[in-house]
Protein backbone atom coordinates (compact mmCIF):
# COMPACT_ATOMS: atom_id res chain seq x y z
CA UNK A 1 0.00 0.00 0.00
CA UNK A 2 3.04 2.07 0.77
CA UNK A 3 3.90 2.38 -2.67
CA UNK A 4 5.72 5.12 -4.53
CA UNK A 5 4.38 7.31 -6.98
CA UNK A 6 6.80 10.38 -7.67
CA UNK A 7 7.55 8.63 -11.02
CA UNK A 8 5.56 10.72 -13.19
CA UNK A 9 7.18 13.05 -15.51
CA UNK A 10 6.28 17.42 -14.90
CA UNK A 11 4.29 16.51 -18.42
CA UNK A 12 1.93 13.98 -17.00
CA UNK A 13 1.52 16.19 -13.49
CA UNK A 14 0.89 18.69 -15.77
CA UNK A 15 -1.97 17.09 -17.48
CA UNK A 16 -2.95 15.44 -14.60
CA UNK A 17 -3.36 18.75 -12.91
CA UNK A 18 -4.73 20.57 -16.15
CA UNK A 19 -6.29 17.91 -17.91
CA UNK A 20 -7.35 19.02 -21.84
CA UNK A 21 -10.60 18.85 -22.91
CA UNK A 22 -12.33 17.08 -20.00
CA UNK A 23 -15.49 16.72 -20.09
CA UNK A 24 -18.46 15.26 -22.37
CA UNK A 25 -19.90 16.69 -25.83
CA UNK A 26 -23.92 16.12 -25.60
CA UNK A 27 -25.16 15.03 -29.26
CA UNK A 28 -21.56 13.24 -29.85
CA UNK A 29 -20.99 11.42 -33.24
CA UNK A 30 -18.73 8.64 -32.10
CA UNK A 31 -18.55 7.48 -28.25
CA UNK A 32 -16.05 5.26 -26.95
CA UNK A 33 -15.47 3.28 -23.62
CA UNK A 34 -12.90 0.94 -22.86
CA UNK A 35 -11.48 -0.52 -19.49
CA UNK A 36 -13.52 -1.79 -16.60
CA UNK A 37 -13.87 -0.30 -13.26
CA UNK A 38 -13.05 -3.80 -11.44
CA UNK A 39 -9.26 -2.92 -12.59
CA UNK A 40 -9.73 0.46 -11.92
CA UNK A 41 -9.38 2.22 -14.95
CA UNK A 42 -12.43 3.54 -17.54
CA UNK A 43 -11.82 5.76 -20.46
CA UNK A 44 -14.85 7.57 -22.01
CA UNK A 45 -13.91 9.12 -25.30
CA UNK A 46 -16.69 11.84 -27.27
CA UNK A 47 -15.82 12.84 -30.93
CA UNK A 48 -17.46 15.62 -33.24
CA UNK A 49 -17.00 14.93 -36.91
CA UNK A 50 -17.18 17.49 -39.88
CA UNK A 51 -16.14 16.74 -43.09
CA UNK A 52 -13.88 13.77 -41.93
CA UNK A 53 -12.09 15.99 -39.30
CA UNK A 54 -12.46 15.76 -35.36
CA UNK A 55 -13.53 18.84 -34.39
CA UNK A 56 -14.42 18.16 -31.08
CA UNK A 57 -12.95 15.56 -28.63
CA UNK A 58 -13.60 15.35 -24.61
CA UNK A 59 -13.12 12.64 -22.56
CA UNK A 60 -13.84 11.45 -18.97
CA UNK A 61 -11.50 9.08 -17.15
CA UNK A 62 -12.23 6.92 -13.91
CA UNK A 63 -8.59 6.10 -13.12
CA UNK A 64 -5.10 7.06 -12.01
CA UNK A 65 -3.12 9.93 -12.59
CA UNK A 66 -1.64 8.60 -15.60
CA UNK A 67 -4.67 7.65 -16.80
CA UNK A 68 -5.97 11.12 -16.86
CA UNK A 69 -2.78 12.40 -18.15
CA UNK A 70 -3.20 9.49 -20.85
CA UNK A 71 -6.72 10.48 -21.97
CA UNK A 72 -5.88 14.49 -21.76
CA UNK A 73 -2.88 13.89 -23.93
CA UNK A 74 -4.28 11.65 -26.49
CA UNK A 75 -7.20 14.48 -27.25
CA UNK A 76 -5.01 17.28 -27.14
CA UNK A 77 -3.04 14.88 -30.25
CA UNK A 78 -6.32 14.13 -32.43
CA UNK A 79 -8.42 17.26 -31.93
CA UNK A 80 -8.61 19.41 -35.26
CA UNK A 81 -6.78 15.84 -36.73
CA UNK A 82 -8.71 13.66 -39.96
CA UNK A 83 -10.15 10.59 -38.51
CA UNK A 84 -7.36 8.96 -40.52
CA UNK A 85 -4.80 10.46 -38.32
CA UNK A 86 -6.51 9.69 -35.10
CA UNK A 87 -6.63 5.64 -35.69
CA UNK A 88 -2.76 6.22 -36.32
CA UNK A 89 -2.36 7.38 -32.69
CA UNK A 90 -0.27 4.76 -30.98
CA UNK A 91 -0.46 4.37 -26.99
CA UNK A 92 3.69 4.56 -27.78
CA UNK A 93 3.09 8.16 -29.23
CA UNK A 94 0.70 9.43 -26.20
CA UNK A 95 3.53 8.12 -23.78
CA UNK A 96 6.78 9.90 -25.58
CA UNK A 97 4.38 13.05 -25.42
CA UNK A 98 4.14 12.69 -22.12
CA UNK A 99 7.67 11.92 -21.37
CA UNK A 100 7.41 8.55 -20.44
CA UNK A 101 5.36 6.40 -18.21
CA UNK A 102 6.53 4.06 -15.54
CA UNK A 103 7.01 0.46 -16.39
CA UNK A 104 3.48 -0.69 -14.57
CA UNK A 105 1.27 2.57 -16.17
CA UNK A 106 1.55 2.01 -19.67
CA UNK A 107 -1.50 0.35 -19.65
CA UNK A 108 -2.65 3.65 -19.46
CA UNK A 109 -1.59 4.78 -22.71
CA UNK A 110 -2.65 1.96 -24.17
CA UNK A 111 -6.42 2.35 -22.88
CA UNK A 112 -6.34 5.90 -24.39
CA UNK A 113 -5.26 4.49 -27.83
CA UNK A 114 -8.25 2.17 -26.97
CA UNK A 115 -10.38 4.69 -26.50
CA UNK A 116 -9.97 6.90 -29.59
CA UNK A 117 -10.43 3.56 -31.78
CA UNK A 118 -13.85 2.94 -30.17
CA UNK A 119 -15.16 6.84 -30.33
CA UNK A 120 -14.53 6.28 -34.30
CA UNK A 121 -15.58 2.71 -34.68
CA UNK A 122 -18.86 4.18 -33.04
CA UNK A 123 -18.79 6.68 -35.54
CA UNK A 124 -18.62 4.82 -38.43
CA UNK A 125 -21.18 2.35 -37.15
CA UNK A 126 -23.42 4.85 -36.53
CA UNK A 127 -23.35 5.93 -39.69
CA UNK A 128 -22.79 3.30 -41.84
CA UNK A 129 -19.57 3.91 -43.15
CA UNK A 130 -17.76 1.00 -43.99
CA UNK A 131 -14.26 0.40 -42.14
CA UNK A 132 -11.30 -1.92 -42.54
CA UNK A 133 -11.85 -4.61 -38.94
CA UNK A 134 -7.73 -4.79 -39.20
CA UNK A 135 -7.61 -1.02 -38.63
CA UNK A 136 -9.50 -1.27 -34.77
CA UNK A 137 -7.57 -4.66 -33.75
CA UNK A 138 -6.93 -2.47 -30.44
CA UNK A 139 -10.70 -1.20 -29.86
CA UNK A 140 -12.27 -4.88 -30.86
CA UNK A 141 -10.16 -6.29 -27.82
CA UNK A 142 -10.50 -3.00 -25.86
CA UNK A 143 -12.23 -5.29 -23.16
CA UNK A 144 -8.82 -7.02 -22.26
CA UNK A 145 -6.85 -4.98 -20.14
CA UNK A 146 -3.70 -5.00 -21.51
CA UNK A 147 -2.49 -4.76 -25.10
CA UNK A 148 0.41 -6.86 -26.50
CA UNK A 149 2.30 -3.38 -27.67
CA UNK A 150 1.50 -2.51 -23.78
CA UNK A 151 4.85 -4.50 -22.45
CA UNK A 152 7.27 -2.50 -24.78
CA UNK A 153 9.87 -0.42 -23.37
CA UNK B 1 -1.68 24.98 4.49
CA UNK B 2 -0.02 21.54 5.16
CA UNK B 3 -1.12 18.25 6.44
CA UNK B 4 0.76 15.15 7.07
CA UNK B 5 -1.68 12.37 7.32
CA UNK B 6 -0.52 9.05 6.64
CA UNK B 7 1.46 8.40 10.34
CA UNK B 8 0.76 4.51 9.91
CA UNK B 9 3.49 4.83 6.77
CA UNK B 10 5.73 5.87 9.37
CA UNK B 11 6.12 9.63 11.50
CA UNK B 12 8.33 12.35 11.93
CA UNK B 13 11.07 11.43 14.64
CA UNK B 14 10.40 12.94 17.65
CA UNK B 15 12.55 15.59 18.80
CA UNK B 16 13.81 13.63 22.14
CA UNK B 17 14.55 10.42 19.58
CA UNK B 18 16.84 13.06 16.91
CA UNK B 19 18.66 14.22 20.47
CA UNK B 20 18.53 10.32 21.97
CA UNK B 21 20.38 9.46 18.04
CA UNK B 22 22.46 12.19 17.87
CA UNK B 23 24.08 12.13 20.79
CA UNK B 24 24.52 8.23 20.78
CA UNK B 25 26.20 8.91 17.26
CA UNK B 26 28.20 11.17 18.57
CA UNK B 27 29.43 10.01 21.71
CA UNK B 28 28.81 6.63 22.32
CA UNK B 29 30.04 5.35 19.01
CA UNK B 30 31.80 2.18 20.67
CA UNK B 31 31.02 -1.56 19.75
CA UNK B 32 28.85 -2.75 22.73
CA UNK B 33 31.32 -6.45 21.99
CA UNK B 34 34.72 -4.53 22.59
CA UNK B 35 36.00 -4.97 25.73
CA UNK B 36 37.82 -1.78 26.48
CA UNK B 37 36.36 1.63 28.03
CA UNK B 38 34.28 2.77 25.02
CA UNK B 39 32.91 -0.44 23.99
CA UNK B 40 31.95 -1.14 27.95
CA UNK B 41 30.10 2.26 27.54
CA UNK B 42 27.98 1.12 24.46
CA UNK B 43 27.47 -2.00 26.25
CA UNK B 44 25.89 -0.79 29.23
CA UNK B 45 24.04 1.79 27.02
CA UNK B 46 22.10 -1.11 25.36
CA UNK B 47 21.50 -3.08 28.34
CA UNK B 48 19.87 0.05 30.01
CA UNK B 49 17.83 0.09 26.52
CA UNK B 50 17.16 -3.46 26.40
CA UNK B 51 15.72 -3.33 29.75
CA UNK B 52 13.46 -0.25 29.62
CA UNK B 53 11.95 -1.82 26.17
CA UNK B 54 11.27 -4.89 28.29
CA UNK B 55 10.19 -2.93 31.33
CA UNK B 56 7.56 -1.11 29.18
CA UNK B 57 6.16 -4.41 27.50
CA UNK B 58 5.95 -6.52 30.78
CA UNK B 59 8.53 -8.61 29.75
CA UNK B 60 12.28 -9.29 30.45
CA UNK B 61 14.88 -7.89 28.99
CA UNK B 62 15.93 -11.85 28.11
CA UNK B 63 13.23 -11.32 25.70
CA UNK B 64 13.95 -8.68 24.08
CA UNK B 65 15.65 -8.86 20.64
CA UNK B 66 16.99 -5.83 18.69
CA UNK B 67 16.24 -6.06 15.16
CA UNK B 68 16.23 -3.95 11.56
CA UNK B 69 12.38 -3.40 12.05
CA UNK B 70 8.56 -4.61 11.93
CA UNK B 71 9.29 -7.06 8.61
CA UNK B 72 12.49 -8.61 10.30
CA UNK B 73 10.97 -9.12 13.33
CA UNK B 74 7.44 -11.22 12.01
CA UNK B 75 9.92 -13.17 9.83
CA UNK B 76 11.94 -14.74 12.33
CA UNK B 77 9.33 -15.12 15.13
CA UNK B 78 7.22 -16.99 11.83
CA UNK B 79 10.21 -18.93 10.60
CA UNK B 80 11.20 -19.51 13.63
CA UNK B 81 8.08 -21.08 15.42
CA UNK B 82 6.94 -22.43 11.90
CA UNK B 83 9.94 -24.64 11.57
CA UNK B 84 10.40 -25.28 15.17
CA UNK B 85 6.41 -26.59 14.75
CA UNK B 86 7.71 -28.86 11.44
CA UNK B 87 10.19 -31.22 13.74
CA UNK B 88 7.33 -32.36 15.62
CA UNK B 89 5.23 -33.09 12.54
CA UNK B 90 3.00 -29.68 12.78
CA UNK B 91 2.58 -27.80 9.27
CA UNK B 92 -0.64 -25.96 10.00
CA UNK B 93 -0.36 -22.48 10.63
CA UNK B 94 -2.80 -20.36 11.28
CA UNK B 95 -3.46 -16.57 10.16
CA UNK B 96 -5.60 -13.47 9.12
CA UNK B 97 -6.66 -12.26 5.76
CA UNK B 98 -5.89 -8.98 6.68
CA UNK B 99 -2.21 -9.24 8.04
CA UNK B 100 0.28 -6.85 6.62
CA UNK B 101 2.49 -8.29 3.87
CA UNK B 102 5.42 -8.93 6.11
CA UNK B 103 3.45 -11.98 7.49
CA UNK B 104 1.60 -12.90 4.07
CA UNK B 105 4.41 -13.25 2.24
CA UNK B 106 6.83 -15.45 4.39
CA UNK B 107 3.36 -17.44 4.76
CA UNK B 108 3.75 -17.63 1.68
CA UNK B 109 6.80 -18.82 1.34
CA UNK B 110 6.26 -21.26 4.14
CA UNK B 111 2.93 -22.99 1.90
CA UNK B 112 5.53 -23.37 -0.74
CA UNK B 113 8.00 -25.33 1.72
CA UNK B 114 4.81 -27.56 2.46
CA UNK B 115 2.99 -25.83 5.48
CA UNK B 116 -0.75 -25.37 5.50
CA UNK B 117 -1.58 -21.92 5.80
CA UNK B 118 -5.32 -21.02 7.04
CA UNK B 119 -5.85 -17.46 6.74
CA UNK B 120 -9.20 -16.51 8.87
CA UNK B 121 -11.80 -14.33 7.27
CA UNK B 122 -12.63 -10.69 9.12
CA UNK B 123 -15.96 -9.78 7.75
CA UNK B 124 -17.28 -5.87 7.23
CA UNK B 125 -16.06 -5.19 10.73
CA UNK B 126 -12.22 -5.96 9.76
CA UNK B 127 -12.39 -7.86 12.95
CA UNK B 128 -11.08 -11.63 13.22
CA UNK B 129 -13.86 -13.95 15.60
CA UNK B 130 -12.68 -15.64 18.17
CA UNK B 131 -14.85 -18.44 17.20
CA UNK B 132 -13.36 -18.80 13.93
CA UNK B 133 -9.79 -19.18 15.35
CA UNK B 134 -11.21 -21.17 17.68
CA UNK B 135 -12.59 -23.55 15.12
CA UNK B 136 -9.30 -23.52 12.77
CA UNK B 137 -6.56 -24.27 15.98
CA UNK B 138 -6.07 -27.75 16.99
CA UNK B 139 -3.49 -29.89 18.44
CA UNK B 140 -1.03 -29.66 15.16
CA UNK B 141 -1.06 -26.49 14.53
CA UNK B 142 2.63 -25.09 14.46
CA UNK B 143 1.66 -21.39 14.99
CA UNK B 144 -0.88 -18.75 15.02
CA UNK B 145 0.00 -15.04 13.99
CA UNK B 146 -2.43 -12.56 14.87
CA UNK B 147 -1.32 -8.78 14.26
CA UNK B 148 -2.41 -6.45 17.44
CA UNK B 149 -4.20 -3.59 14.96
CA UNK B 150 -4.21 -3.33 10.93
CA UNK B 151 -1.85 -0.63 8.81
CA UNK B 152 -4.87 0.29 6.64
CA UNK B 153 -8.26 -0.05 9.01
CA UNK B 154 -6.99 -0.08 12.33
CA UNK B 155 -9.06 -2.51 13.51
CA UNK B 156 -8.08 -3.62 16.77
CA UNK B 157 -8.22 -7.50 16.44
CA UNK B 158 -8.69 -9.99 19.83
CA UNK B 159 -5.63 -11.08 20.37
CA UNK B 160 -5.77 -12.13 24.09
CA UNK B 161 -8.49 -14.26 23.36
CA UNK B 162 -6.92 -16.01 20.38
CA UNK B 163 -3.88 -16.42 23.20
CA UNK B 164 -5.93 -18.15 25.29
CA UNK B 165 -7.08 -20.68 22.64
CA UNK B 166 -3.46 -21.06 21.84
CA UNK B 167 -2.49 -22.02 25.13
CA UNK B 168 -5.27 -24.70 25.57
CA UNK B 169 -3.66 -26.45 22.42
CA UNK B 170 -0.10 -25.81 23.23
CA UNK B 171 0.37 -23.60 20.08
CA UNK B 172 2.81 -20.24 20.22
CA UNK B 173 1.33 -16.64 19.29
CA UNK B 174 3.01 -14.56 17.25
CA UNK B 175 1.24 -10.92 16.92
CA UNK B 176 2.41 -8.18 15.01
CA UNK B 177 2.08 -5.02 17.21
CA UNK B 178 4.05 -2.49 14.57
CA UNK B 179 0.69 -0.25 14.28
CA UNK B 180 -0.30 -0.72 18.08
CA UNK B 181 3.15 0.15 19.95
CA UNK B 182 3.22 3.42 21.12
CA UNK B 183 -0.66 4.10 20.58
CA UNK B 184 -2.58 2.06 22.27
CA UNK B 185 -1.50 -0.19 25.75
CA UNK B 186 0.61 -3.39 24.65
CA UNK B 187 2.03 -5.40 27.50
CA UNK B 188 3.06 -8.97 26.25
CA UNK B 189 1.06 -10.36 29.51
CA UNK B 190 -1.88 -8.94 29.09
CA UNK B 191 -2.04 -10.68 25.31
CA UNK B 192 -0.41 -13.64 26.09
CA UNK B 193 1.80 -13.67 23.22
CA UNK B 194 4.79 -15.46 22.75
CA UNK B 195 6.03 -13.49 19.96
CA UNK B 196 5.55 -10.20 19.36
CA UNK B 197 7.50 -7.39 16.45
CA UNK B 198 7.41 -4.07 16.84
CA UNK B 199 8.49 -1.19 14.74
CA UNK B 200 10.04 1.94 16.11
CA UNK B 201 9.26 4.60 13.21
CA UNK B 202 5.67 3.99 13.54
CA UNK B 203 5.95 5.82 17.06
CA UNK B 204 8.30 8.41 16.62
CA UNK B 205 11.54 6.57 16.33
CA UNK B 206 14.30 5.84 13.71
CA UNK B 207 13.52 4.01 10.41
CA UNK B 208 15.26 0.56 10.35
CA UNK B 209 14.86 -0.50 13.59
CA UNK B 210 12.40 -2.59 15.80
CA UNK B 211 12.11 -5.05 18.41
CA UNK B 212 11.27 -8.78 17.94
CA UNK B 213 9.39 -9.83 21.65
CA UNK B 214 9.86 -14.15 22.14
CA UNK B 215 9.09 -15.50 25.37
CA UNK B 216 11.73 -17.46 27.23
CA UNK B 217 11.00 -20.96 25.84
CA UNK B 218 9.95 -19.70 22.70
CA UNK B 219 12.07 -21.54 19.86
CA UNK B 220 13.85 -18.53 17.85
CA UNK B 221 16.56 -19.55 15.48
CA UNK B 222 18.54 -16.35 13.75
CA UNK B 223 17.96 -14.84 10.50
CA UNK B 224 21.23 -13.78 9.86
CA UNK B 225 24.24 -15.81 10.71
CA UNK B 226 27.20 -14.26 12.10
CA UNK B 227 28.60 -12.62 15.20
CA UNK B 228 27.34 -13.69 18.83
CA UNK B 229 25.30 -10.06 19.10
CA UNK B 230 21.34 -10.42 20.88
CA UNK B 231 22.52 -13.83 22.25
CA UNK B 232 23.48 -15.53 19.15
CA UNK B 233 20.07 -14.58 17.68
CA UNK B 234 20.61 -11.58 15.54
CA UNK B 235 24.05 -11.48 14.09
CA UNK B 236 25.24 -7.72 13.24
CA UNK B 237 26.94 -4.95 15.36
CA UNK B 238 24.12 -3.06 17.07
CA UNK B 239 22.72 -0.04 15.67
CA UNK B 240 22.93 1.74 19.27
CA UNK B 241 21.91 5.19 17.64
CA UNK B 242 19.23 4.09 16.31
CA UNK B 243 18.11 1.76 19.27
CA UNK B 244 18.45 4.48 22.03
CA UNK B 245 16.24 6.71 19.54
CA UNK B 246 13.62 4.01 19.59
CA UNK B 247 13.76 3.97 23.27
CA UNK B 248 13.65 7.42 23.57
CA UNK B 249 10.35 7.62 21.70
CA UNK B 250 8.68 4.85 23.47
CA UNK B 251 8.95 6.04 26.50
CA UNK B 252 7.78 9.76 25.63
CA UNK B 253 4.97 7.91 23.40
CA UNK B 254 3.51 5.94 26.01
CA UNK B 255 3.98 8.53 28.81
CA UNK B 256 1.81 10.61 27.00
CA UNK B 257 -0.22 7.76 25.32
CA UNK B 258 -3.55 9.06 27.49
CA UNK B 259 -3.23 12.31 26.35
CA UNK B 260 -2.57 11.73 22.81
CA UNK B 261 -5.27 9.18 22.69
CA UNK B 262 -8.17 11.21 23.94
CA UNK B 263 -6.85 14.11 21.33
CA UNK B 264 -7.10 11.54 18.30
CA UNK B 265 -10.08 10.54 19.30
CA UNK B 266 -11.50 13.85 19.38
CA UNK B 267 -10.48 14.22 16.31
CA UNK B 268 -10.93 11.12 14.82
CA UNK B 269 -14.56 11.48 15.40
CA UNK B 270 -14.77 14.87 14.34
CA UNK B 271 -13.16 13.91 10.45
CA UNK B 272 -15.07 10.84 10.29
CA UNK B 273 -18.26 12.25 10.84
CA UNK B 274 -17.44 15.22 8.82
CA UNK B 275 -16.42 13.24 5.94
CA UNK B 276 -19.81 11.77 6.21
CA UNK B 277 -21.73 15.00 6.55
CA UNK B 278 -19.48 16.47 3.41
CA UNK B 279 -19.43 13.33 0.57
CA UNK B 280 -22.43 11.22 -0.16
CA UNK B 281 -21.84 7.30 -1.42
CA UNK B 282 -19.35 7.13 1.03
CA UNK B 283 -18.51 4.05 3.53
CA UNK B 284 -16.12 3.87 6.96
CA UNK B 285 -13.75 1.21 6.20
CA UNK B 286 -13.35 -1.34 9.44
CA UNK B 287 -15.18 -0.98 12.71
CA UNK B 288 -16.54 2.23 13.88
CA UNK B 289 -15.68 2.34 17.46
CA UNK B 290 -12.73 -0.99 17.83
CA UNK B 291 -9.92 0.81 15.95
CA UNK B 292 -6.43 2.98 16.33
CA UNK B 293 -7.49 6.22 17.77
CA UNK B 294 -5.90 7.94 14.63
CA UNK B 295 -6.85 5.76 11.53
CA UNK B 296 -9.72 7.06 9.19
CA UNK B 297 -10.31 5.09 5.93
CA UNK B 298 -12.67 5.41 3.23
CA UNK B 299 -13.92 4.36 0.50
CA UNK B 300 -15.76 6.35 -2.02
CA UNK B 301 -17.37 5.51 -5.00
CA UNK B 302 -17.21 6.81 -8.49
CA UNK B 303 -13.12 7.68 -7.11
CA UNK B 304 -10.23 6.23 -7.90
CA UNK B 305 -7.58 6.28 -5.06
CA UNK B 306 -4.62 7.63 -6.57
CA UNK B 307 -6.14 10.55 -8.32
CA UNK B 308 -7.46 11.39 -5.27
CA UNK B 309 -4.17 10.92 -3.40
CA UNK B 310 -2.01 13.41 -6.14
CA UNK B 311 -4.95 15.97 -6.42
CA UNK B 312 -5.00 16.12 -2.24
CA UNK B 313 -0.78 16.32 -2.24
CA UNK B 314 -1.06 19.46 -4.18
CA UNK B 315 -3.68 21.15 -1.62
CA UNK B 316 -0.44 20.10 0.67
CA UNK B 317 -2.17 16.94 2.24
CA UNK B 318 -0.16 13.76 2.77
CA UNK B 319 -2.10 10.59 3.18
CA UNK B 320 -2.80 7.46 1.20
CA UNK B 321 -4.93 4.68 -0.41
CA UNK B 322 -5.40 0.75 -0.90
CA UNK B 323 -6.22 1.23 -4.85
CA UNK B 324 -4.26 -0.89 -7.23
CA UNK B 325 -2.31 1.98 -8.91
CA UNK B 326 -0.82 2.81 -5.58
CA UNK B 327 0.18 -0.80 -4.64
CA UNK B 328 1.61 -1.21 -7.80
CA UNK B 329 -0.30 -4.22 -8.77
CA UNK B 330 -3.66 -4.84 -10.34
CA UNK B 331 -5.35 -5.73 -7.17
CA UNK B 332 -6.48 -3.39 -5.03
CA UNK B 333 -6.04 -3.95 -1.13
CA UNK B 334 -6.18 -7.33 0.40
CA UNK B 335 -7.44 -6.11 3.17
CA UNK B 336 -10.48 -3.68 1.65
CA UNK B 337 -10.82 -7.34 -0.58
CA UNK B 338 -11.15 -8.80 2.86
CA UNK B 339 -13.66 -6.68 4.94
CA UNK B 340 -16.30 -7.11 1.43
CA UNK B 341 -15.09 -4.41 -0.38
CA UNK B 342 -15.82 -4.99 -4.34
CA UNK B 343 -13.06 -3.96 -6.72
CA UNK B 344 -14.75 -0.83 -8.18
CA UNK B 345 -15.51 0.22 -4.70
CA UNK B 346 -11.70 -0.94 -3.14
CA UNK B 347 -10.23 1.14 -6.00
CA UNK B 348 -11.41 4.37 -4.31
CA UNK B 349 -9.93 4.56 -0.92
CA UNK B 350 -8.34 7.07 1.06
CA UNK B 351 -6.41 6.47 4.57
CA UNK B 352 -5.56 9.10 6.74
CA UNK B 353 -3.93 8.26 9.68
CA UNK B 354 -3.28 11.16 12.47
CA UNK B 355 -0.85 11.92 14.88
CA UNK B 356 -0.47 13.48 18.32
CA UNK B 357 0.68 16.85 16.46
CA UNK B 358 -2.04 17.00 13.99
CA UNK B 359 -4.37 20.35 14.98
CA UNK B 360 -8.56 20.27 15.31
CA UNK B 361 -7.67 22.91 12.54
CA UNK B 362 -5.84 20.81 10.09
CA UNK B 363 -8.70 18.63 10.76
CA UNK B 364 -10.94 21.49 9.41
CA UNK B 365 -8.50 21.84 5.95
CA UNK B 366 -8.98 18.02 5.57
CA UNK B 367 -12.87 18.77 5.99
CA UNK B 368 -12.82 21.33 3.55
CA UNK B 369 -10.36 20.01 1.14
CA UNK B 370 -11.62 16.37 0.70
CA UNK B 371 -15.18 17.04 -0.13
CA UNK B 372 -13.51 19.16 -2.75
CA UNK B 373 -11.34 16.84 -4.38
CA UNK B 374 -13.25 14.00 -4.57
CA UNK B 375 -16.05 16.39 -6.12
CA UNK B 376 -13.57 17.07 -8.89
CA UNK B 377 -12.30 13.44 -9.68
CA UNK B 378 -15.90 12.67 -9.50
CA UNK B 379 -17.08 15.49 -11.80
CA UNK B 380 -15.06 13.72 -14.82
CA UNK B 381 -15.21 10.18 -13.57
CA UNK B 382 -17.47 8.09 -16.24
CA UNK B 383 -17.93 5.95 -13.23
CA UNK B 384 -19.99 8.66 -11.29
CA UNK B 385 -21.98 9.83 -14.18
CA UNK B 386 -23.08 5.72 -14.90
CA UNK B 387 -23.98 6.08 -11.04
CA UNK B 388 -25.75 9.50 -11.52
CA UNK B 389 -27.95 8.68 -14.31
CA UNK B 390 -29.00 4.97 -12.88
CA UNK B 391 -27.00 3.11 -15.77
CA UNK B 392 -24.89 1.78 -12.47
CA UNK B 393 -26.07 0.36 -9.13
CA UNK B 394 -24.81 2.24 -6.12
CA UNK B 395 -23.16 0.36 -3.82
CA UNK B 396 -22.30 2.81 -0.93
C1 LIG C 1 1.35 -4.01 10.53
C2 LIG C 1 2.73 -3.84 10.00
N1 LIG C 1 3.61 -4.85 10.07
C3 LIG C 1 4.87 -4.74 9.61
C4 LIG C 1 5.33 -3.57 9.07
C5 LIG C 1 6.74 -3.50 8.56
O1 LIG C 1 7.54 -2.73 9.42
P1 LIG C 1 8.94 -2.15 8.94
O2 LIG C 1 8.64 -1.06 7.99
O3 LIG C 1 9.61 -1.65 10.18
O4 LIG C 1 9.70 -3.28 8.33
C6 LIG C 1 4.45 -2.47 8.97
C7 LIG C 1 4.88 -1.19 8.38
O5 LIG C 1 4.81 -0.92 7.22
C8 LIG C 1 3.13 -2.62 9.44
O6 LIG C 1 2.26 -1.61 9.36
Amino acid sequence: MEAEMSLYSEKVMDHFRHPRNVGVIENADGVGEVGNAKCGDIMKMYIKVENGILTDVKFETFGCGSAIASSSMATEMIKGKPLSEALELTNRAVTEALGGLPAYKLHCSVLAEQAVQAAVLDYYKRNNIPYDESQFKCALCAHEHDHPEGEEE
Amino acid sequence: MFVYADHAATTRMLPIAVQAYTKTADLIFGNPSSLHTVGQRAQELLTSCREEVAAILGASPREIYFTSGGSESDNQALLSAAYAGAKKGKKKIVSTAIEHHAVLHTLKKLEKEGFEIVLLPVGESGIVSADDARRAIDRDTALVSVMLANNEIGTIQPVREIAEICKACGVPLHTDAVQAVGHIPVNVNELGCDYLALSAHKFGGPKGTGVLYARTGAPLSPLIEGGAQERNKRAGTEDLPSIAGMVAALKASVADMDASCAHLRKLQRKLIEGIEARISHCSLNGDRANRLPGNVSFCFEGVEGEALLLYLDDEGICASSGSACTSGSLDPSHVLLAIGRVHDVAHGSLRLTLGAENTEEEVDYLLEKIPYVVQKVRSFSPVWRDLQEGKRKFIL
